[in-house]
């Protein structure tokens, strides 16, 4: 069981890979910031796998004084803001590739740069 | 049963993330991106984290996907082909990947009661919410108590960013064009419009409950914010985005979102002025605990209101824009 419980963290790792590779391989600028999110949700998922524990339950106490046994809250607070940190960059990241689709007709990053160039 | 069901999950979300890469229609690649979405909030309330799924649900499978339309109308959905092959870069993903994997061996298996994580502060949360904050949900009291100065950044962050969207968007406004027919949204499609008004009441009501209720069980401004947003969203789309922008023009919906910062960082100093430290809320009231729990009160409703702000502002600078020809 050692084996399967580390299974979290290779999917975190492969989701990782995937996010970087969409950045750093694909040209299209929509597709990096896909790429982007991917990424981050692969962090969030490292953060909420390291949270749980074995047989806990949500972190919110119904009768206070009985021993309960939660998962680890503040990992939660942590991914909590960062989601939403998260769509505000990626809109802002989405608001700048709609002005540079504007400007240069494309957002295939290699005519980009030849556009560019070519000014 | 359940971790079968979390493998299964995990493995679909792989699945999901390679098809988002591989696929070359954007537009598929963005609603493929709302499901990876859901699965992950699905897997996040396997892992016992309820206000983490409520947040992912509302966010990733609900708004990031409107955003990410809205910019797709703009700009095509159509990626180019690339012949050569990506060696490099898998060459680097392939060596990174087998580092991280390597690494994962020296890590505590999943939900190890004994792992480092959960033996510094996140123990002494738990015994002390009860008492000093007097508050079931944890996270709520260590996102806008205990640790409210981080979520006070988290908060300037979102205000940052959605004045950016703001600014770049501005010029070139389609709305106000005479030469250009009204956005009509759907109000012309009889299924989409009848199920979205009876939805839209019941959208806001449960953010509603959410922002009221987060002290007590999962929700606060983070979740509820997003969902109201939701809904707010939902009457544009039906009605159209002229419609839409009338309820809440421009000028209210960066009021909001200066406002619940505002308010926020108002409520830091005010512990200040009444004798504590910044964001410290416990002179608001005679009972130390009353006062935490309304200064906690306060600060989840300016973070409700700077998260709607941003979000619903963020949709109407996207949607209302001129398109390209």
């Amino acid at each position: 069981m050692k084996v399967l419980g580390l299974y979290n963290y290779w999917v975190f790792t492969v989701l990782l890979m995937i996010g970087l590779y969409a950045i750093i391989a694909r040209g299209n600028l929509v597709k990096k910031l896909l790429g982007l999110s991917i990424f981050q949700s692969a962090v969030f998922l490292l953060y909420i796998s390291m949270a749980k524990v074995e047989g806990g339950t949500a972190p919110i106490i119904q009768h206070a004084g009985e021993p309960q046994l939660f998962s680890n809250p503040l990992p939660h607070v942590l991914i909590l803001t960062a989601i939403v940190v998260g769509i505000s960059t990626i809109a802002l990241g989405l608001a700048i590739v709609v002005r540079i689709r504007e400007e240069f007709g494309t957002i295939e990053e290699d005519e980009i740069q030849a556009r560019d160039r070519d000014r | 049963m359940v971790t079968a069901f979390g493998f299964v999950l995990l493995t679909l979300l792989l699945v999901t993330a390679v098809a988002i890469v591989v696929t070359p229609n954007l537009f598929v690649a963005v609603m493929l991106t709302s499901i990876f979405s859901l699965l992950m909030a699905a897997t996040f309330f396997l892992l016992d984290a309820a206000d983490v799924a409520l947040t992912e649900a509302a966010i990733g499978a609900g708004m990031s996907t409107i955003l990410f339309l809205g910019a797709l109308a703009l700009i095509g959905e159509h990626e180019a082909r690339r012949r050569r092959r990506p060696w490099l870069p898998l060459a680097v993903i392939g060596l990174t990947a087998f580092t991280l994997i390597y690494a994962t061996f020296d890590k505590p298996r999943l939900g190890d009661p004994a792992a480092p994580v959960h033996q510094h502060v996140a123990p002494w949360y738990l015994e002390q919410t009860p008492e000093l904050m007097g508050m079931s949900n944890v996270v709520t009291a260590v996102l806008a108590g205990f640790r409210a100065y981080d979520t006070l950044g988290e908060v300037l962050v979102i205000l940052t960013a959605g004045f950016g969207v703001l600014l770049i968007l501005a010029e070139r406004r389609a709305g106000g064009r005479p030469d250009r027919p009204p956005a009509v949204g759907l109000r012309h499609h009889l299924i989409p419009r009848v199920v979205g008004q009876l939805l839209i009441p019941f959208i806001v009501l449960f953010g509603l409950y959410l922002q009221f209720h987060g002290e007590f069980g999962p929700g606060g401004g983070f979740q509820a914010g997003a969902i109201i947003a939701v809904g707010i969203v939902l009457h544009a789309l039906l009605e159209g985005e002229a419609a839409g922008r009338a309820i809440l023009p421009t000028r209210v919906l960066t009021g909001l979102m200066a406002g619940g910062a505002f308010l926020f960082a108002a409520v830091g100093i005010a512990g200040m002025l009444l004798g504590g430290e910044f964001l410290d809320y416990s002179g608001f009231s005679a009972d130390p605990v009353a006062g935490q729990q309304l200064g906690v009160h306060l600060v989840e409703a300016g973070v409700g209101i700077t998260v709607t702000g941003t979000l619903v502002a963020a949709f109407h600078a996207f949607a209302d824009r001129e398109r390209p020809a």
